[in-house]
């Protein structure tokens, strides 16, 4: 990491939130206390980034300030601190190259070579303005490795051949998909899965009805012929159901305490 | 009450402490001496240098001292106090290994660095430092920042302590320097190296505990070790903040905050630290003589002659004005003679203000005390901007807001105080219905305490000025603010010399003019000592006689001048805006032929044959202690709330105030007087801060 300092030149003397931001503002500002808005600082300049071509230019760094009403030198503190806070203009497609333990030892140096032979040096903003790059830290896709996170997406299990054909693309304007890029689903292991293959184990015709030996009744029930085969035809509960069930059990608890 | 102390054991040593000290200050109370950087009394806590651990027996680590809260920490097993081991192998060895992390980017040019000598790093590098590095990579270096025209900084040298981020933030009120990036890249900088806006700039210059932040002024001109120190007091505004004059030869050097608590705390205004320049420049070393238009330099002898004759005119054509920076000595000594020669038209209020008339002294003066602001629970300020009028008392009052829950109000100019304030109007029209006022603040004024009044210059300082303090006077004991044991309605002064010489009662004389009448023109001999703050373009057909230190306004005029000596170039005694007497001790010798003021006023007294009675200054002072409930017979007392008696009877003042807005008497806060008008740093700072204030192509 070197000395981040403004790109003063490239920043221009303005910067305006878009329009559709403006609600996503509203909704960081509306956690904080009026009084306390200031902690509202590093979703609103994450959010000035994003408006700003992918990096925080000065002016832009000054709207968010003023809107919080923070001194400069704050916001300035702040930016330059989280390194995810872009100081320097990007590429369309900013590459971010994870070159930490297992990306490295699964062949990220590779990908360097890559990016400073496909691109440039780091940092360095190709003529056409499509691409740059940068090495990072952890993005936490190791299973996947190597990996690197363009923009949004994250594209994994890179080779060399792979990641110079994303880039490729990316600089002809084609189409490209996010994910492992070999023939893999999420973290899953290569060339599909090798355990756990059975169907019948998914599609419940191995679920039996179970008795509990030691309810009132239960040989009875032990005789009856099972009811059901499959799966019951109640959707198992979702988040929603848990936590829409709750207030009314707090409402009869308290009516419980009224009554006593 | 012992529910708030906390028993401890400090290397062997029992003590208790409230429990709200920090560690280090327990530590200290039990005499034990810890080593510090970041730490400061005055500032909040940040711990981040770690240089201050102690061993706390039973705890894993070793603790910082500084951070450590004495009422949080836990008895030991067996029930008996901490105990805190100070000194030994344990903390040596901690504290070694924090300084050798510090030493490892700290560059070694300490012979080439102006802290050098009084330098906490190098100090405390002699007990904890090695003798050798085992850093083998290659050193950071930091690029130097712009703060302005007064601080320098090598920011190689830099140890984040953070002490002048916080000053800032805290005390001064300006949030402009910062830490920006992290980890070995961490700098501290002002935001994309603008200059500091603060007054109180030059004092993270004393906070730097390294050589990052030196004055700029003072680079490379002299060492520590050099200096001769003299303690003495500023007149640069009306606190009379102490300070330490470092001299070298005949120059005055640098100029440093001394610790005075119930003044200064130990802070200081830019201006009067970075004024020594103007003390070298446009000095009046010998006397001069108008003749033929030009001024030619003269004897004394000369100078004299020439003085009888132009005050050989009928007494009611003769006036005296005293300036800002007059001392207690000088103002005696000139309203002796003038009186013993019948000159009533005397004045040492060139603002044009009519206090001190009727010789209360109560109600000239700032009887609240500037420490004061902390005991009040509501402040009315009225025309006056104590950011420029008293910088450092700002500071305080921005304390108090921040720390006490004091509120403020403001009539007059609404500037920046760097406290929220409430703004109650422009001009003295407000103070007319302030009584049935429902306004929040004049509420919380009302219900107050300890209400605290002050009014200023800027509202003094005009035709309406007497029914100003009459009515603000009365509005002060509508709320309450005068009782037994609290006077909370005084005076802030911006002028270092006017209350000692209203004390000596310079003012007009039976039937004498006053400022406005001996300025105006009717004068056929005007005595200006030192004012040059007063308009003096009435003076074209009188003989004008200067007494000062610097060629300035009054001296440009003048048609006879007599040097006199600097505020650091005697020994002389100044009543702050309190009414505090205090003694300035002489640091250099007075530039050339000049003498102290009433050494000048003795030797003219002889030539005009009206012998003054006193040969020495001690003489003079004996003479001014001696009269009955004399002021002078105390030094360094603020009188404070024994004036509520004085100030518990209404000013008796007829006359309607009119309804302009009060103005500041301060255009320029670094151009306030000739001595700073002199100093090609307050110069630099003026342009400065002008370019700040000038907007930038209005469309």
């Amino acid at each position: 990491m070197a000395v981040r300092r403004f790109d003063i030149d490239a920043g221009g003397d303005t910067f305006a939130f878009k329009p559709e931001t403006e609600p996503k503002i509203e909704f960081w500002l509306a956690k904080y206390p009026a009084d306390k808005k200031r902690s509202g600082v590093i979703p609103l300049l994450w959010l000035a980034q994003k408006d700003n071509d992918g990096w925080l230019s000065e002016p832009a760094m000054r709207e968010v300030a003023d809107r919080l009403e923070m001194p400069y030198i704050r916001v300035y503190e702040v930016a330059t601190f989280y390194t995810m806070f872009r100081l320097q203009p990007v590429g369309r497609y900013h590459v971010q190259l994870c070159g930490t333990t297992p990306c490295m030892l699964r062949g990220a140096n590779d990908l360097k070579e890559v990016c400073e032979s496909k691109i440039g040096p780091k940092m360095f903003v190709t003529d056409d303005g499509k691409l740059s790059w940068e090495e990072v830290e952890c993005l936490g896709a190791c299973v996947n490795a190597p990996m690197v996170q363009i923009n949004d997406d994250y594209f994994e299990d890179l080779t060399e051949e792979s990641f110079g054909e994303l880039i490729d693309r990316l600089r002809n304007g084609a189409d490209v998909s996010p994910g492992p890029q070999v023939d893999r689903v999420n973290s899953a292991p290569i060339g599909g899965t090798t355990v756990l293959t059975d169907e019948t184990l998914f599609d419940g015709s191995l679920a039996k009805s179970i008795t509990l030996p030691n309810l009132p009744g239960a040989l009875a029930a032990a005789e009856a012929e099972p009811e059901a085969k499959a799966l019951p035809e109640k959707k198992p509960a979702t988040n929603t159901d848990r936590e829409e069930a709750k207030p009314s059990g707090k409402t009869g608890s308290k009516n419980k305490e009224a009554d006593e | 009450m012992a529910d708030d102390l906390f028993k401890l054991n400090v290397d062997g040593q029992d003590i208790e402490v409230p429990k709200s000290y920090t560690l280090m200050q327990a530590c200290e109370e039990a005499g034990a001496e810890i080593p510090r950087f970041c730490y400061h009394e005055r500032l909040s806590v940040a711990g981040n240098c770690r240089m201050c651990l102690v061993q706390w027996v039973g705890a894993p680590k070793p603790i910082a001292s500084c951070a450590q809260t004495v009422g949080e920490m836990r008895m030991n097993p067996d029930g008996t106090p901490p105990n805190i081991i100070t000194r030994g192998d344990y903390v040596e060895k901690a504290r070694k290994g924090v300084m050798e992390f510090l030493l490892i980017n700290h560059p070694l040019d300490c012979p080439i660095c102006d802290q050098g000598g009084e330098c906490d790093l190098q100090d405390q590098a002699v007990a904890y430092g090695r003798a050798g590095s085992r850093y083998e990579l290659n050193k950071r270096a930091v690029e130097d920042k712009n703060m302005g025209p007064l601080v320098k900084t090598i920011m190689t040298r830099c140890i984040q302590c953070t002490r002048c981020v916080r000053f800032a933030a805290e005390v001064a009120g300006v949030e402009e320097i910062g830490m920006i990036s992290r980890g070995e890249n961490a700098e501290i900088t002002t935001y994309l190296e603008e200059s500091l806006t603060s007054e109180l700039s030059g004092n993270v210059i004393d906070l730097c505990p390294v050589g990052a932040l030196t004055s700029k002024p003072y680079a490379f001109n002299a060492r520590p070790w050099e200096l001769r120190k003299t303690e003495s007091i500023d007149v640069m505004d009306a606190m009379g903040a102490g300070i330490r004059v470092d001299a070298k030869g005949d120059a005055v050097m640098r100029i440093l905050p001394v610790l005075n608590e119930e003044v200064n705390e130990e802070w200081l205004s830019d201006k009067s630290r970075f004024i020594w320049d103007g003390l070298q420049r446009q000095r009046l070393d010998k006397p001069y003589i108008r003749e033929g238009g030009k001024l030619r330099a003269a004897t004394w002898g000369e100078a004299f002659e020439a003085t009888k004759a132009a005050l050989a005119k009928p007494a009611e054509k003769i006036g005296v004005v005293a300036g800002d920076l007059i001392e207690v000595e000088q103002a005696k000594a000139a309203l002796d003679l003038f009186r013993a020669l019948g000159v009533q038209n005397t004045d040492c209020r060139p603002g044009g203000a009519s206090y001190g008339a009727d010789g209360v002294r109560e109600r000239y003066i700032l009887n609240p005390t500037l420490m004061g602001a902390e005991e009040a629970d509501a402040l009315l300020l009225i025309g006056v901007n104590p950011r420029v009028e008293a910088a450092v008392w700002n500071a305080r009052i921005r304390k108090a807001w921040l720390w006490n829950d004091l509120t403020v109000g403001v009539i007059g100019e609404a500037s920046d105080l760097t406290y929220d304030y409430t703004h109650l109007g422009e001009g003295p029209d407000v103070l007319n219905s302030l009584s049935s006022s429902d306004e929040a603040f004049v509420e919380a004024l009302r219900n107050a305490e300890r209400p605290m009044i002050v009014i200023g210059e800027g509202a003094l300082s005009r035709g309406d000025g007497a029914a100003v303090l009459a009515k603000a006077h009365d509005f002060a004991l509508e709320v309450g603010a005068v009782t037994e044991d609290w006077a909370g309605f005084g005076v802030l002064h911006s002028a270092a010399g006017r209350v000692g010489a209203l004390d000596v009662g310079f003012v007009p004389g039976e039937g004498g003019a006053d400022t406005a009448g001996i300025l105006g023109g009717d004068m056929e001999t005007v005595v200006l000592l030192g004012a040059d703050e007063a308009d003096l373009s009435g003076l074209e057909a009188s003989t004008v006689i200067y007494i000062g230190h610097h060629g300035d306004a009054g001296a440009a005029k003048a048609d006879i001048i007599l040097p006199c000596a600097a505020y650091t170039e005697m020994v002389a005694t100044y009543v702050n805006t309190e009414g505090r007497v205090q003694m300035t001790r002489r640091a250099v010798q007075p530039k050339g032929e000049a003498r102290e003021g009433w050494a000048i006023f003795r030797a003219l007294s002889d030539v005009l044959g009206k012998a003054l009675p006193y040969d020495t200054a001690e003489a003079l002072r004996d003479v001014l202690r001696g009269e009955e409930g004399s002021v002078f017979s105390g030094l360094g007392y603020a009188p404070g709330a024994s004036g509520a008696e004085a100030l518990k009877a209404a000013i008796e003042q007829d006359g309607e105030v009119s309804s302009a807005p009060f103005g500041s008497t301060i255009d320029d806060f670094y151009l306030t007087n000739p001595v700073a008008r002199a100093s090609k740093t307050m110069a630099e700072c003026s342009r400065q801060q002008r370019a700040l204030e000038t907007p930038i192509a209005a469309e």
